[in-house]
């Protein structure tokens, strides 16, 4: 019903911006981290030596194992708060429901830096945490093992993380025909028979979308490291920011950030193939 | 459709705390950001005593955070106007036009979504350095707007899903022009998922550092002042800012949630 001028019409435009303004930055991208940097100059000799460096220097695969280590934590503990809290969400809310899952879906749209900022201020030398200890005669002095520590990053980007889990473990779970429940149920299942053989099954696509959410996330991020993170809180993103930055060498700098788009992507990719398999229908 | 399903489960009080826990969790440095504030002896210390607006008061008085808010108010203005344009047109192409690699497109678009800002961050950067672009808050705004655009479509492509299509076979089958029909049947009946999609993408312009962060020359946005001076130490000062930003950012997301259910349910 739509005339070809009309569909010309739509479609150029976002094309041509989408191919100027994103395609074409991140193939400069690509195209960099297979150059290389002499004196300060960026020259075009093609090598795989960027992809080398990454692997080879120790101060780098230091910074990515631990990089993964970081996501891997935020990824289990965003899963741990954020599916007992969309099961109870969905199954035992009752009337205050939709509120509840307002209230889960508000900090989700709060500011980043706003929620990095009040983490430094609680956990900070001498901040609330601290205080509050102290206070009620828990420690004599300040914790001051609290800030600037992987641990630290885990907690930050884990509280950013666990409404983002949420939200698909909760749409998967109230998608669940509770007919299939209340047969479990009837057929004699416990609960618990109930929970791992119809419930978790049915709500896997969910986590896995939620999880592979807060890990490729957890894995590209550079401002948690810096605002809470300290040196023993490096993570590989900030290696790109400082190979962009001070150091100089947009090439290598490149090449890590193409590596993470890679994992990103093979990751996405990944739990979408298994998310079909699995899905209910 | 659960109120079956609800009487079928079990009470169970360990959950409800647990849950209860959680929520804790998500509200506690949200809610202590805010008491600090108010605050007199400033951040940190327990507990807090000494009720105080001093803090807002030398907010409202402090110029360069109201110029980087300015700012910050200009580039989510021009990405709302750019990401809307460009994504409702690439949600109409993805509902109704057939083009070799639309399924590339399609992911291409929505790649700032899922990617990690910094990514998209250096990549316009590098691209703004090959076109010899100064950087202001004009690489910002193309950033922002860009980025954004994966928003857009994603939202605008939801609200077309739900029109009727037929209302625009009857205007073009009456003889009104492909574009009359556009301005007066098709944009009409997206209104509420424009005006959500404006409010979430201007949320989050306003909030955004990860892409900025590679894009900004003299002139800062908001997040990007409230970052200066986080390296130069906290000041209760900064809870105000973001007291203030909370409030904001909830109200306008409220607004959001209700026009868009709103939306799904007409």
């Amino acid at each position: 019903m739509y005339s070809r001028t009309y569909k010309l019409l739509i479609s150029l435009p976002p094309i041509l911006w989408v191919a100027l303004f994103l395609l074409l930055p991140y193939l400069l991208m690509f195209l960099h981290s297979f150059w290389t940097v002499r004196d300060g100059v960026i020259l075009h000799h093609w090598n795989f030596e960027n992809y080398a460096t990454l692997f080879k220097n120790p101060l780098y695969v230091q910074v990515l194992l631990r990089t993964v280590r970081i996501a891997a934590g935020v990824t289990l503990l965003s899963v741990l708060l954020g599916y007992p809290l969309a099961y109870f969400l969905s199954f035992h809310a009752g009337p205050r429901k939709e509120f509840l899952y307002q209230l889960v879906i508000v900090p989700l749209w709060v500011s980043y830096l706003v929620r990095g900022y009040a983490w430094k201020t609680i956990l900070g030398s001498d901040g609330v945490l601290n205080g509050a200890l102290q206070y009620l005669h828990i420690t004599q002095g300040p914790v001051s093992a609290l800030l600037y520590s992987p641990f630290a990053v885990v907690l930050m980007l884990t509280h950013i993380y666990t409404p983002f889990v949420f939200l698909p473990i909760y749409a998967s779970l109230e998608h669940i025909p509770r007919t299939l429940i209340e047969a479990s149920q009837d057929l004699g299942a416990s609960p618990r028979k109930t929970f791992v053989r119809v419930i978790l099954p049915l709500s896997l696509p969910g986590l896995l979308a939620g999880a592979t959410f807060a890990f490729v996330l957890s894995l590209g991020d550079f401002l948690a490291p810096l605002l809470v993170g300290g040196s023993s809180g490096t993570m590989i993103a900030n290696l790109v920011q400082s190979l962009f930055g001070a150091a100089y060498d947009w090439p290598l700098g490149a090449a890590i950030s193409v590596f993470i788009l890679i994992i990103t992507l093979a990751l996405l990719a990944l739990t979408q193939r298994v998310e079909k398999r699995w899905s209910f229908e | 459709m659960s109120a079956t399903s609800t009487t079928s489960m079990r009470h169970s009080p360990l959950l409800a705390a647990y849950a209860a826990l959680v929520f804790a969790f998500i509200y506690l440095p949200i809610v202590v950001l805010v008491v600090y504030s108010f605050n007199r002896d400033g951040v940190g210390g327990f507990p807090p005593r000494h009720f105080t607006f001093e803090w807002y008061r030398q907010l409202f008085a402090d110029s360069a955070i109201w110029d980087s808010v300015l700012n910050s108010l200009i580039v989510a203005a021009g990405a709302v106007a750019l990401s809307l344009t460009l994504g409702l047109l690439a949600a109409l192409a993805l509902d109704r036009a057939d083009f070799p690699g639309k399924s590339f497109f399609r992911r291409l678009v929505l790649l700032p979504l899922i990617l990690p800002g910094i990514i998209t961050g250096l990549s316009l950067l590098l691209f703004a350095v090959r076109i010899s672009l100064d950087l202001s808050l004009i690489t910002i705004f193309l950033g922002h707007g860009t980025a954004l655009i994966s928003v857009a479509t994603t939202e605008l492509f939801a609200g077309l899903q739900k029109i009727d299509r037929r209302q625009e076979e009857a205007s073009l089958d009456l003889g009104a022009t492909p574009w009359r029909t556009f301005w007066l049947v098709t944009l009409p009946n997206l209104k509420l998922s424009l005006i959500a999609a404006a409010l979430l993408i201007f949320t989050l312009s306003m909030d955004e550092i990860a892409v900025t962060f590679f894009l900004y020359g003299r002139e800062y946005t908001l997040p990007l002042e409230i970052w200066g001076r986080l390296r130069r130490g906290i000041t209760p000062e900064i809870n105000a800012i973001s007291t203030l930003i909370l409030v904001v950012s909830i109200i306008l997301i409220t607004v959001w949630y209700h026009l868009r259910t709103r939306s799904e349910r007409s």
